[in-house]
Protein backbone atom coordinates (compact mmCIF):
# COMPACT_ATOMS: atom_id res chain seq x y z
CA UNK A 1 0.00 0.00 0.00
CA UNK A 2 1.28 3.40 -0.66
CA UNK A 3 0.03 6.31 0.66
CA UNK A 4 1.68 9.34 -0.98
CA UNK A 5 0.93 12.41 0.10
CA UNK A 6 -2.40 10.58 1.75
CA UNK A 7 -3.83 8.94 -1.08
CA UNK A 8 -4.07 4.93 -1.64
CA UNK A 9 -3.37 3.51 -4.99
CA UNK A 10 -5.43 0.70 -5.01
CA UNK A 11 -3.29 -0.77 -8.15
CA UNK A 12 -0.11 -0.89 -5.99
CA UNK A 13 -0.80 -3.98 -4.65
CA UNK A 14 -0.11 -5.55 -8.06
CA UNK A 15 3.05 -4.27 -9.03
CA UNK A 16 5.63 -6.79 -9.69
CA UNK A 17 9.04 -5.78 -7.96
CA UNK A 18 12.19 -7.76 -8.83
CA UNK A 19 13.92 -8.77 -5.52
CA UNK A 20 17.13 -10.62 -7.34
CA UNK A 21 17.77 -9.66 -10.64
CA UNK A 22 18.42 -12.89 -13.45
CA UNK A 23 18.53 -12.62 -16.66
CA UNK A 24 18.80 -15.50 -18.96
CA UNK A 25 19.72 -15.33 -22.58
CA UNK A 26 18.43 -12.00 -22.97
CA UNK A 27 15.38 -11.87 -20.92
CA UNK A 28 14.74 -10.99 -17.64
CA UNK A 29 13.41 -13.99 -15.34
CA UNK A 30 14.45 -11.98 -11.96
CA UNK A 31 13.47 -13.23 -8.78
CA UNK A 32 10.10 -10.63 -8.27
CA UNK A 33 8.23 -10.99 -5.18
CA UNK A 34 5.25 -12.65 -7.09
CA UNK A 35 7.77 -15.45 -8.04
CA UNK A 36 8.44 -15.08 -4.38
CA UNK A 37 4.68 -15.76 -3.25
CA UNK A 38 4.65 -18.70 -5.65
CA UNK A 39 7.80 -20.71 -3.92
CA UNK A 40 5.53 -19.61 -0.89
CA UNK A 41 2.76 -21.03 -1.97
CA UNK A 42 4.40 -24.18 -3.71
CA UNK A 43 5.63 -24.36 0.07
CA UNK A 44 2.31 -24.58 1.91
CA UNK A 45 1.14 -27.25 -0.62
CA UNK A 46 3.85 -29.44 0.28
CA UNK A 47 3.86 -28.88 4.14
CA UNK A 48 -0.21 -29.60 3.92
CA UNK A 49 0.48 -32.47 1.35
CA UNK A 50 3.56 -34.22 4.04
CA UNK A 51 0.67 -34.19 6.72
CA UNK A 52 -1.05 -36.58 4.89
CA UNK A 53 1.83 -38.68 4.16
CA UNK A 54 1.91 -41.03 7.45
CA UNK A 55 -0.17 -43.17 5.75
CA UNK A 56 -1.78 -44.52 8.47
CA UNK A 57 -5.29 -47.19 7.95
CA UNK A 58 -6.73 -44.80 10.83
CA UNK A 59 -6.23 -41.30 9.24
CA UNK A 60 -5.65 -38.91 12.00
CA UNK A 61 -6.82 -35.37 11.53
CA UNK A 62 -4.36 -33.54 9.29
CA UNK A 63 -4.22 -36.74 7.12
CA UNK A 64 -8.33 -36.92 7.00
CA UNK A 65 -8.22 -33.31 5.58
CA UNK A 66 -5.47 -33.98 2.94
CA UNK A 67 -7.34 -36.75 2.27
CA UNK A 68 -10.86 -35.19 2.04
CA UNK A 69 -9.59 -32.66 -0.31
CA UNK A 70 -7.57 -35.66 -2.73
CA UNK A 71 -11.00 -37.32 -2.28
CA UNK A 72 -12.98 -34.26 -3.62
CA UNK A 73 -10.76 -33.72 -6.43
CA UNK A 74 -10.71 -37.45 -7.45
CA UNK A 75 -15.14 -37.02 -7.10
CA UNK A 76 -14.80 -34.10 -9.38
CA UNK A 77 -12.71 -35.25 -11.82
CA UNK A 78 -14.30 -39.24 -11.37
CA UNK A 79 -18.44 -37.73 -12.10
CA UNK A 80 -16.49 -35.52 -14.74
CA UNK A 81 -14.50 -37.81 -17.35
CA UNK A 82 -15.54 -41.55 -15.92
CA UNK A 83 -12.84 -44.01 -14.87
CA UNK A 84 -10.66 -42.99 -17.69
CA UNK A 85 -10.07 -39.42 -15.53
CA UNK A 86 -7.51 -41.06 -12.90
CA UNK A 87 -4.61 -40.05 -15.36
CA UNK A 88 -5.91 -36.49 -14.88
CA UNK A 89 -6.50 -36.12 -11.07
CA UNK A 90 -2.76 -34.51 -10.66
CA UNK A 91 -2.90 -31.98 -13.42
CA UNK A 92 -6.77 -30.77 -11.69
CA UNK A 93 -5.41 -31.11 -8.53
CA UNK A 94 -2.03 -29.10 -9.13
CA UNK A 95 -4.06 -26.66 -10.63
CA UNK A 96 -7.05 -26.61 -8.15
CA UNK A 97 -4.44 -26.48 -4.99
CA UNK A 98 -1.98 -23.85 -7.03
CA UNK A 99 -5.19 -21.39 -7.42
CA UNK A 100 -6.83 -22.06 -4.03
CA UNK A 101 -3.69 -21.57 -1.74
CA UNK A 102 -2.51 -18.53 -4.17
CA UNK A 103 -5.78 -16.82 -3.68
CA UNK A 104 -5.86 -17.31 0.35
CA UNK A 105 -1.99 -16.31 0.23
CA UNK A 106 -3.40 -12.88 -1.26
CA UNK A 107 -5.73 -12.28 1.34
CA UNK A 108 -2.85 -13.54 4.15
CA UNK A 109 -2.77 -10.62 6.72
CA UNK A 110 0.69 -10.03 6.27
CA UNK A 111 0.58 -6.00 5.67
CA UNK A 112 0.45 -6.38 9.81
CA UNK A 113 4.52 -6.68 9.66
CA UNK A 114 6.00 -3.62 8.29
CA UNK A 115 7.54 -3.54 4.77
CA UNK A 116 6.04 -6.83 3.56
CA UNK A 117 2.83 -6.57 1.37
CA UNK A 118 0.76 -9.85 0.59
CA UNK A 119 0.83 -10.32 -3.12
CA UNK A 120 -1.94 -12.41 -5.08
CA UNK A 121 -0.42 -14.83 -8.16
CA UNK A 122 -3.26 -15.47 -9.22
CA UNK A 123 -4.50 -11.70 -9.83
CA UNK A 124 -1.49 -11.47 -12.64
CA UNK A 125 -3.22 -11.65 -16.42
CA UNK A 126 0.04 -13.79 -17.08
CA UNK A 127 -0.01 -16.60 -14.43
CA UNK A 128 -3.85 -17.32 -15.12
CA UNK A 129 -2.59 -17.47 -18.77
CA UNK A 130 -0.10 -19.99 -18.51
CA UNK A 131 -2.38 -22.19 -16.08
CA UNK A 132 -5.29 -21.49 -18.67
CA UNK A 133 -3.45 -22.53 -21.67
CA UNK A 134 -2.03 -25.22 -19.29
CA UNK A 135 -5.65 -26.74 -19.07
CA UNK A 136 -6.27 -26.10 -22.87
CA UNK A 137 -3.24 -27.59 -24.02
CA UNK A 138 -4.11 -30.68 -22.18
CA UNK A 139 -7.59 -30.93 -24.25
CA UNK A 140 -5.98 -30.35 -26.99
CA UNK A 141 -3.09 -32.98 -26.65
CA UNK A 142 -4.78 -35.82 -25.49
CA UNK A 143 -8.45 -35.14 -27.79
CA UNK A 144 -5.95 -35.32 -31.06
CA UNK A 145 -3.63 -38.21 -29.61
CA UNK A 146 -6.97 -40.14 -28.60
CA UNK A 147 -8.66 -39.64 -31.30
CA UNK A 148 -6.61 -38.35 -33.98
CA UNK A 149 -8.66 -36.56 -36.27
CA UNK A 150 -11.95 -37.43 -35.16
CA UNK A 151 -11.35 -35.13 -32.71
CA UNK A 152 -13.04 -32.34 -34.64
CA UNK A 153 -16.17 -34.25 -34.18
CA UNK A 154 -16.72 -32.80 -31.39
CA UNK A 155 -17.75 -29.63 -32.95
CA UNK A 156 -20.39 -30.92 -34.71
CA UNK A 157 -22.68 -31.93 -32.13
CA UNK A 158 -25.66 -35.09 -32.45
CA UNK A 159 -28.38 -34.69 -34.08
CA UNK A 160 -27.58 -31.16 -35.40
CA UNK A 161 -29.95 -30.70 -39.12
CA UNK A 162 -28.14 -31.00 -42.15
CA UNK A 163 -29.28 -27.42 -42.71
CA UNK A 164 -27.57 -25.72 -39.60
CA UNK A 165 -24.04 -27.64 -40.41
CA UNK A 166 -23.07 -24.39 -41.67
CA UNK A 167 -23.55 -22.46 -38.68
CA UNK A 168 -23.33 -24.96 -35.60
CA UNK A 169 -19.58 -25.97 -35.92
CA UNK A 170 -17.94 -22.58 -36.30
CA UNK A 171 -20.03 -21.38 -33.36
CA UNK A 172 -19.19 -24.85 -31.37
CA UNK A 173 -15.41 -23.55 -32.33
CA UNK A 174 -15.62 -20.49 -31.05
CA UNK A 175 -16.83 -21.72 -28.10
CA UNK A 176 -13.82 -24.21 -27.98
CA UNK A 177 -11.56 -21.72 -28.97
CA UNK A 178 -12.74 -18.94 -26.03
CA UNK A 179 -12.23 -21.54 -23.34
CA UNK A 180 -8.72 -20.55 -22.38
CA UNK A 181 -9.47 -16.38 -22.35
CA UNK A 182 -12.82 -16.82 -20.45
CA UNK A 183 -10.41 -19.50 -17.35
CA UNK A 184 -7.94 -16.66 -17.77
CA UNK A 185 -9.99 -13.67 -17.42
CA UNK A 186 -12.45 -15.36 -15.19
CA UNK A 187 -10.09 -15.88 -12.57
CA UNK A 188 -8.24 -13.00 -13.48
CA UNK A 189 -10.28 -10.05 -13.06
CA UNK A 190 -12.37 -11.96 -10.10
CA UNK A 191 -8.81 -11.52 -7.74
CA UNK A 192 -7.89 -8.03 -9.19
CA UNK A 193 -11.60 -6.63 -8.61
CA UNK A 194 -11.95 -8.12 -5.26
CA UNK A 195 -8.43 -6.86 -4.18
CA UNK A 196 -9.05 -3.71 -5.28
CA UNK A 197 -12.64 -3.25 -3.72
CA UNK A 198 -10.75 -4.40 -0.42
CA UNK A 199 -8.17 -1.84 -0.85
CA UNK A 200 -10.36 1.28 -1.89
CA UNK A 201 -12.29 0.18 1.07
CA UNK A 202 -9.29 -0.16 3.18
CA UNK A 203 -8.25 3.55 1.81
CA UNK A 204 -11.60 4.85 2.90
CA UNK A 205 -10.84 3.76 6.80
CA UNK A 206 -7.56 4.84 6.83
CA UNK A 207 -7.91 8.33 5.32
CA UNK A 208 -11.38 9.01 7.39
CA UNK A 209 -9.20 8.40 10.17
CA UNK A 210 -6.40 10.70 9.19
CA UNK A 211 -9.04 13.33 8.11
CA UNK A 212 -8.73 17.23 9.28
CA UNK A 213 -12.87 16.84 10.05
CA UNK A 214 -13.83 15.20 12.92
CA UNK A 215 -16.58 13.71 11.46
CA UNK A 216 -15.73 11.83 8.76
CA UNK A 217 -14.06 9.52 11.17
CA UNK A 218 -17.44 8.23 12.09
CA UNK A 219 -19.15 9.07 8.84
CA UNK A 220 -17.07 6.93 6.30
CA UNK A 221 -14.58 5.34 8.33
CA UNK A 222 -17.25 3.17 10.41
CA UNK A 223 -18.99 1.83 7.60
CA UNK A 224 -16.14 1.10 5.39
CA UNK A 225 -14.68 -1.01 8.20
CA UNK A 226 -17.99 -2.80 8.32
CA UNK A 227 -18.22 -3.13 4.74
CA UNK A 228 -15.14 -4.86 4.81
CA UNK A 229 -15.70 -7.31 6.74
CA UNK A 230 -18.26 -8.46 4.79
CA UNK A 231 -16.18 -7.72 1.58
CA UNK A 232 -13.49 -9.82 3.45
CA UNK A 233 -15.77 -12.95 4.11
CA UNK A 234 -17.19 -13.05 0.63
CA UNK A 235 -13.36 -12.52 -1.04
CA UNK A 236 -12.41 -15.76 0.90
CA UNK A 237 -15.50 -17.64 -0.52
CA UNK A 238 -14.72 -15.91 -4.01
CA UNK A 239 -11.14 -17.33 -3.25
CA UNK A 240 -12.25 -20.81 -2.97
CA UNK A 241 -15.07 -20.91 -5.47
CA UNK A 242 -12.83 -19.44 -8.37
CA UNK A 243 -10.44 -22.54 -7.31
CA UNK A 244 -13.11 -24.78 -7.69
CA UNK A 245 -14.71 -23.56 -10.89
CA UNK A 246 -11.37 -23.43 -12.53
CA UNK A 247 -10.90 -27.20 -11.65
CA UNK A 248 -14.26 -28.32 -12.32
CA UNK A 249 -14.29 -26.13 -15.93
CA UNK A 250 -10.72 -28.01 -16.51
CA UNK A 251 -12.30 -31.68 -15.56
CA UNK A 252 -15.43 -31.14 -18.34
CA UNK A 253 -13.03 -29.83 -20.54
CA UNK A 254 -10.88 -32.90 -20.22
CA UNK A 255 -13.91 -34.81 -20.66
CA UNK A 256 -14.49 -33.36 -24.02
CA UNK A 257 -11.50 -34.50 -25.00
CA UNK A 258 -11.85 -38.01 -23.45
CA UNK A 259 -15.39 -38.66 -24.55
CA UNK A 260 -16.56 -36.56 -27.03
CA UNK A 261 -19.58 -35.41 -26.89
CA UNK B 1 -3.54 -1.43 -14.01
CA UNK B 2 0.69 -2.84 -13.30
CA UNK B 3 -0.91 -6.22 -14.85
CA UNK B 4 -0.78 -4.90 -17.99
CA UNK B 5 1.16 -1.78 -17.73
CA UNK B 6 4.30 -4.05 -16.65
CA UNK B 7 3.79 -7.37 -18.81
CA UNK B 8 6.40 -6.46 -21.30
CA UNK B 9 9.12 -6.20 -18.39
CA UNK B 10 7.59 -8.99 -16.53
CA UNK B 11 6.42 -11.98 -18.25
CA UNK B 12 9.59 -14.08 -19.10
CA UNK B 13 10.09 -13.65 -15.34
CA UNK B 14 6.38 -14.87 -14.63
CA UNK B 15 6.13 -17.40 -17.50
CA UNK B 16 9.83 -18.95 -16.20
CA UNK B 17 9.01 -18.93 -12.03
CA UNK B 18 5.45 -20.45 -12.71
CA UNK B 19 6.83 -23.18 -15.12
CA UNK B 20 9.55 -24.10 -12.16
CA UNK B 21 6.62 -23.77 -9.61
CA UNK B 22 3.95 -25.56 -11.80
CA UNK B 23 6.42 -28.07 -12.78
CA UNK B 24 7.14 -29.06 -9.11
CA UNK B 25 3.93 -28.92 -8.01
CA UNK B 26 2.73 -31.30 -10.50
CA UNK B 27 5.46 -33.96 -11.13
CA UNK B 28 6.49 -33.16 -7.09
CA UNK B 29 3.14 -33.67 -5.63
CA UNK B 30 0.46 -34.21 -7.58
CA UNK B 31 2.28 -37.30 -9.45
CA UNK B 32 4.44 -38.14 -6.50
CA UNK B 33 2.81 -37.56 -3.65
CA UNK B 34 -1.12 -37.55 -4.97
CA UNK B 35 -1.25 -40.98 -5.60
CA UNK B 36 0.39 -42.53 -2.68
CA UNK B 37 -2.66 -40.60 -0.41
CA UNK B 38 -5.09 -42.39 -3.06
CA UNK B 39 -3.23 -45.36 -2.18
CA UNK B 40 -3.52 -44.93 1.27
CA UNK B 41 -7.63 -44.27 0.70
CA UNK B 42 -7.74 -47.05 -1.65
CA UNK B 43 -6.13 -49.33 0.78
CA UNK B 44 -8.21 -48.57 3.68
CA UNK B 45 -11.49 -48.68 1.35
CA UNK B 46 -10.92 -52.41 0.16
CA UNK B 47 -9.99 -53.61 3.83
CA UNK B 48 -12.89 -52.41 5.43
CA UNK B 49 -14.61 -53.50 2.14
CA UNK B 50 -12.78 -57.16 3.11
CA UNK B 51 -13.83 -56.75 6.79
CA UNK B 52 -17.07 -56.13 6.06
CA UNK B 53 -16.99 -59.33 3.67
CA UNK B 54 -15.41 -60.98 5.89
CA UNK B 55 -17.87 -60.43 9.24
CA UNK B 56 -20.78 -61.06 6.50
CA UNK B 57 -19.24 -64.44 6.07
CA UNK B 58 -18.62 -65.40 9.85
CA UNK B 59 -22.47 -64.31 10.43
CA UNK B 60 -23.78 -67.14 7.36
CA UNK B 61 -21.33 -69.14 8.89
CA UNK B 62 -22.95 -69.13 12.55
CA UNK B 63 -26.36 -68.89 10.98
CA UNK B 64 -25.48 -72.42 9.24
CA UNK B 65 -24.23 -73.55 12.63
CA UNK B 66 -27.36 -72.65 14.64
CA UNK B 67 -29.50 -74.18 12.07
CA UNK B 68 -27.48 -77.61 12.59
CA UNK B 69 -27.28 -77.36 15.75
CA UNK B 70 -31.37 -76.92 15.51
CA UNK B 71 -31.93 -79.79 13.60
CA UNK B 72 -29.42 -82.31 15.35
CA UNK B 73 -31.55 -80.95 18.86
CA UNK B 74 -34.62 -81.90 16.98
CA UNK B 75 -33.68 -84.82 16.10
CA UNK B 76 -31.89 -85.80 19.40
CA UNK B 77 -35.54 -84.65 21.39
CA UNK B 78 -37.47 -86.63 18.85
CA UNK B 79 -34.88 -90.37 19.50
CA UNK B 80 -35.75 -89.36 22.84
CA UNK B 81 -39.25 -89.29 22.82
CA UNK B 82 -39.28 -92.47 21.20
CA UNK B 83 -36.96 -94.37 23.36
CA UNK B 84 -39.25 -93.14 26.35
CA UNK B 85 -42.78 -94.27 24.32
CA UNK B 86 -41.20 -97.29 23.91
CA UNK B 87 -39.68 -97.53 27.66
CA UNK B 88 -43.44 -97.03 29.01
CA UNK B 89 -44.41 -99.74 26.84
CA UNK B 90 -42.90 -102.20 27.94
CA UNK B 91 -43.46 -101.26 31.41
CA UNK B 92 -47.46 -101.09 30.80
CA UNK B 93 -46.97 -104.81 29.14
CA UNK B 94 -45.06 -105.65 32.48
CA UNK B 95 -47.26 -104.43 34.38
CA UNK B 96 -50.07 -105.82 32.45
CA UNK B 97 -48.28 -109.45 32.92
CA UNK B 98 -47.75 -109.82 36.42
CA UNK B 99 -51.47 -108.23 37.33
CA UNK B 100 -52.66 -110.83 35.20
CA UNK B 101 -50.86 -113.67 36.73
CA UNK B 102 -51.79 -112.43 40.38
CA UNK B 103 -55.26 -112.49 39.32
CA UNK B 104 -55.14 -115.65 38.27
CA UNK B 105 -53.53 -116.86 41.45
CA UNK B 106 -56.00 -115.23 43.37
CA UNK B 107 -58.84 -117.20 41.51
CA UNK B 108 -57.24 -120.04 41.91
CA UNK B 109 -57.28 -119.51 45.69
CA UNK B 110 -60.21 -118.34 46.18
CA UNK B 111 -61.80 -121.29 44.18
CA UNK B 112 -60.15 -123.32 46.50
CA UNK B 113 -61.63 -122.05 49.63
CA UNK B 114 -64.54 -121.57 48.17
CA UNK B 115 -64.45 -125.70 47.42
CA UNK B 116 -62.87 -126.52 51.34
CA UNK B 117 -65.84 -124.04 52.13
CA UNK B 118 -68.65 -126.33 50.83
CA UNK B 119 -66.99 -129.45 51.99
CA UNK B 120 -66.89 -128.29 55.27
CA UNK B 121 -70.63 -127.31 54.99
CA UNK B 122 -71.60 -130.52 53.85
CA UNK B 123 -69.88 -132.28 56.28
CA UNK B 124 -71.41 -130.51 59.06
CA UNK B 125 -74.88 -130.65 57.10
CA UNK B 126 -74.57 -134.68 57.28
CA UNK B 127 -73.31 -134.76 60.94
CA UNK B 128 -76.56 -132.82 61.34
CA UNK B 129 -79.01 -135.12 60.74
CA UNK B 130 -77.39 -137.65 62.96
CA UNK B 131 -78.21 -135.59 66.08
CA UNK B 132 -81.56 -134.27 65.02
CA UNK B 133 -82.44 -138.21 64.69
CA UNK B 134 -80.49 -138.77 68.35
CA UNK B 135 -82.26 -135.34 69.71
CA UNK B 136 -85.54 -136.87 68.26
CA UNK B 137 -85.43 -140.35 69.82
CA UNK B 138 -84.51 -138.87 73.19
CA UNK B 139 -87.36 -136.08 72.94
CA UNK B 140 -89.96 -138.62 71.92
CA UNK B 141 -88.72 -141.16 74.40
CA UNK B 142 -88.66 -138.14 77.29
CA UNK B 143 -92.32 -136.48 76.55
CA UNK B 144 -94.77 -139.92 75.32
CA UNK B 145 -92.91 -142.60 77.14
CA UNK B 146 -92.66 -143.96 73.04
CA UNK B 147 -89.96 -146.36 72.18
CA UNK B 148 -89.23 -144.70 68.77
CA UNK B 149 -86.69 -146.67 66.14
CA UNK B 150 -83.61 -144.91 64.99
CA UNK B 151 -85.32 -145.46 61.57
CA UNK B 152 -88.50 -144.20 62.29
CA UNK B 153 -86.68 -141.19 63.71
CA UNK B 154 -84.61 -140.44 60.79
CA UNK B 155 -87.69 -140.64 58.80
CA UNK B 156 -89.36 -137.95 60.68
CA UNK B 157 -86.09 -135.93 60.49
CA UNK B 158 -85.63 -136.61 56.95
CA UNK B 159 -89.20 -135.18 56.66
CA UNK B 160 -89.11 -132.11 58.63
CA UNK B 161 -85.92 -130.90 57.26
CA UNK B 162 -86.99 -131.63 54.08
CA UNK B 163 -89.84 -129.40 54.81
CA UNK B 164 -87.91 -126.98 55.91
Amino acid sequence: MASEGGKIDPMHQFMIEPIAPLNLAGYDISFTNSSLFMLIVLGTIWLFMLGGMKRDLVPGRWQAAVEGVTGFINDMVSTSVGPEGKAYVPLVFSLFMFILVANFMGMMPFGIVPGVHAFTVTSHLTVTAVLAILSFGTVLVVGLWKHKLHFFSLFVPHGTPWWLMWLIPFIELFSFLIRPFSLALRLFVAMTAGHVLMKVLAGFVINGFNADAAWVAPVVSLPSFILMIGITMLELLVCAIQAYVFALLTSLYINDAVNLH
Amino acid sequence: MPQISQILETYASQFFWLLIVFGLLYFGIGRAMLPKIEATVDARDAKIAGDLAAAEKARAEAGDLEGAWQADLTQTRAAAQAEAQKAKAKAQKDADARLAKADADISAKTADAEAAIAKARAKALSGIDAVAVDAAQAIVAKVSGAKVTPAQAAQAVKTVLANG
